[in-house]
């Protein structure tokens, strides 16, 4: 249910196009993101939203071939900004990736890396609260609890997808992004990842790239839909899917294409 | 589209027969080929242990030397600077009255003359035994047990290298000598036993094989072993994540990358007269010195530890980086806490197969003067094994095999099976390190 009251604007992009080399990957999009919101980004496959996404928190800066124009602006402030550094900008906006990729390191170290390079906390006991809380907030501390010191990459896959959760809220990020955060789950483990969304939905905005319409329309309050690099249709989640306004939206979401 | 009724499983049809038949051939030329391999290498084995473990072995005669003061130290002062002044010719009447001695104790009787006794030592026997006089005088005026090395010919006639008919054209050594050698022999004046100073010692002059040994070299070696380790492992790794983390794609790096793998296959020999050019010519390093050999084996050993630890760095996955830079971490980080800890066995692989393929290198020695050079004393400091004239191993292997001598032969042979210890030792490290840093992901 969307919020009756309107959120500010968290994210504002306008005017953004990406390119790979030659090939033109988003066409001119616009988007408002508004905080303490879950925004699904929907469209068929290699229609764009991962490129989207990574632009967000700069992740297409290490592609080498790839280019963004436009002005995407968190809380006002231009990220391309020649003065921006990436690095910290990363720390503002966390990322959880399709793939699940914990670090070859233990589950407590997995979590504890991000708030040790920012210095998130002052001692050992504060750090472990910080483990803590992360792990509990992905749904996942019952789990590992006895487990901290075993290695991240010896978890299921699903189990590794919310230890990759909680390692990127762990940095206290203003924003989340999450690509297909779980194409990789059983119906249980995204139950579990879907109510923690809803839960951060208190704290961050969050960023939801999803194939699965029900979750889109489960999590999300507002829904982006793309095609072929552009952006469709954008709006609250119940309206684009119960009266889309463009033919190819409702095509989408009644399954004639993808 | 065979019709369903006639095909069985249970009867194999004539295309499959063929490919089963294809499959056993194949199967038969691999094995075949390792069949090949491998009795390559055990004859290669053979020959080198069977021509080359004698080396390890040295004849050694044992008298009991009268050290009279009347002869080397008149003044019985026991000063050593007066007791220096006694050159080997002092000592040769004490050896020559030694053998005497023994010869009288055993019951032995000989028509030689005593100097053709003494023959039986080594050249450098009178030399160490007045080394040992020189390093504790007190000894001046007793009579001790001795153990001198034997003449390479008496080793080889114990190793049966030298025969009777081998010896007819010899003028070192003759029938009689040899009758006496047996007759010692059996007294037990004269015996074959492990000889470390092989192992440790310096190299001899073409006249003395008997007293040569590897030691020096291998200090040699090691001393430009640890330069090529100071210089290629850090400049290696540092090129390497450079190139592969941070360094743009562009025509440049291009270039860059197909230089290094260009320089993998040059010549080893080319960077030796590179070194000879640019350390000795142009820079005034000294010849022959460690230093030179460990700098001219670096820019040899560059290119494969470039090219392994490239290889390891670009066998980390991407998720790994995309997942520290997801956190905040910066480019460095994320190579440095991630990537390079993931990449260190394969890293430490390429530098150790490099090193190994350095210590075997003989060929750039050959131009900055480290074969042929005879270093005769084992360096005594960091700064003297670095730059004070040295040989190498396998110079040194070379430099015996290309004397006349087959006494030498033999201690090249020796010298191979020293150096395969070495590279196989590396090569375990290698493995066992890959083992310990080991970690899945
Ligand atoms: N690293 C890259 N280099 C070159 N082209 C890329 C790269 N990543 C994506 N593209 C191209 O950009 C376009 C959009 O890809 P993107 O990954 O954003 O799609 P997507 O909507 O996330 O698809 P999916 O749902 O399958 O994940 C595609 O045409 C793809 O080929
Ligand atoms: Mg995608």
């Amino acid at each position: 249910m969307k919020d009756v009251t309107m959120n500010k604007i968290k994210i504002s992009a306008n005017n953004v196009q990406v390119y790979y080399g030659d090939n033109h990957a988003i066409k001119d999009v616009d988007v408002q993101i508004e905080d303490k919101t879950v925004t699904a980004f929907i469209g068929p496959s290699g229609c764009g939203k991962s490129t989207f996404l990574r632009c967000l928190n700069r992740m297409n800066d290490t592609i080498d071939i790839c280019r963004v124009t436009g002005d995407i602006a968190i809380d006002g402030e231009d990220i391309y900004d020649r003065r921006v550094d990436p690095v910290q900008l990363r720390a503002k906006v966390g990322m959880v990736f399709q793939k699940p990729n914990p670090f070859p390191k233990s589950i407590y170290d997995n979590v504890a890396y991000g708030p040790r390079i920012h210095g998130l906390s002052r001692s050992k006991a504060e750090l472990d609260e910080i483990v803590e809380k992360s792990l509990r907030r992905a749904a996942i501390w019952n789990e590992v609890k006895d487990r901290l010191s075993a290695p991240g990459t010896g978890l299921s896959g699903g189990q590794q997808q919310r230890l990759c959760i909680a390692r990127a809220i762990a940095t206290a990020p203003e924003v989340l992004l999450m690509d297909e955060p779980c194409s990789a789950l059983d119906p249980i483990a995204t139950a579990q990842v879907e109510e923690l969304i809803d839960e951060l939905r208190q704290s961050f905005a969050v960023v939801i790239v999803t194939h699965s319409m029900q979750q889109a329309a489960r999590v999300s309050q507002n829904t982006a839909f793309f095609h072929l690099g552009s952006l469709v249709e954008y709006g609250d989640t119940d309206t684009i899917f119960t009266s889309p306004s463009d033919p190819r939206t409702e095509s989408y979401i009644t399954g004639r294409i993808g | 589209m065979s019709d369903p009724v006639t095909s069985s499983l249970l009867s194999v049809d004539a295309r499959t027969r063929k490919r089963n038949a294809a499959e056993k051939r194949f199967r038969f030329y691999g094995l075949s080929a390792i069949g090949a391999g491998l009795a390559m290498l055990v004859l290669l084995l053979v020959t080198i242990f069977g021509n080359g473990l004698g080396a390890f072995q040295q004849t050694f005669i044992t008298l009991n030397v009268p050290l009279l003061e009347g002869k080397l130290d008149k003044s019985g002062e026991r000063d050593l600077e007066k007791i220096k002044k006694v050159s080997t010719f002092g000592y040769a009447p004490l050896m020559v009255q030694a053998m005497e001695d023994a010869l009288a104790a055993n019951g032995i009787e000989t028509e030689l003359k005593g100097k053709k006794q003494a023959a039986l030592l080594s050249k450098s026997a009178a030399a160490d035994l007045r080394d040992f006089v020189i390093n504790d005088p007190s000894m001046i005026g007793k009579t001790v047990a001795f153990t001198f090395l034997a003449n390479s010919r008496v080793d080889g006639y114990l190793k049966e290298r030298v025969t009777r008919e081998s010896i007819a054209d010899d003028k070192s050594i003759d029938a009689e000598q040899l009758d006496l050698v047996d007759a010692l022999v059996v007294a037990g004046v004269i015996e074959k036993r492990f000889n470390l100073a092989f192992i440790t010692g310096a190299d001899a002059s073409d006249a003395r094989p008997e007293a040569a040994g590897m030691g020096v070299a291998m200090m040699g070696s090691f001393f430009m072993m640890l330069v090529v380790l100071a210089l290629a492992l850090p400049i290696g790794v540092a090129a390497s994540i450079y190139l592969e983390e941070f360094a743009p794609k562009n025509w440049i790096t291009d270039i860059i990358e197909v230089n290094i793998s260009n320089l993998a296959a040059v010549p080893s020999i080319v960077f030796g007269i590179l070194g000879l050019a640019v350390f000795i010519n142009y820079m005034h390093l000294p010849q022959s010195a460690p230093l030179v050999g460990g700098f001219v084996l670096t820019l040899m050993t560059l290119p494969t530890i470039i090219i392994s630890t490239r290889a390891s760095l670009k066998a980390v996955p991407p998720s790994i980086r995309d997942a520290a830079l997801g956190v905040g971490a910066s480019k460095m980080q994320s190579v440095f806490h991630h990537v390079l800890p993931l990449a260190a066995p394969g890293i430490l692989t390429g530098t150790i197969i490099g090193l190994a393929q350095a210590l075997g290198e003989t060929a750039p020695l050959l131009l900055i003067g480290m074969i042929g050079y005879i270093a005769s004393n084992a360096p005594d400091s960091v700064a003297s094994g670095l730059l004070d004239p040295n040989s190498a191993m396998p110079a040194q292997i070379y430099e015996w095999a290309k004397r006349a001598d087959p006494a030498f032969y033999e201690r090249a042979w020796g010298g191979i099976i020293i150096l395969l210890a070495f590279l196989v030792t590396m090569n375990t490290i290698a493995v066992l390190l890959r083992r310990r840093f080991e970690r899945r992901w």
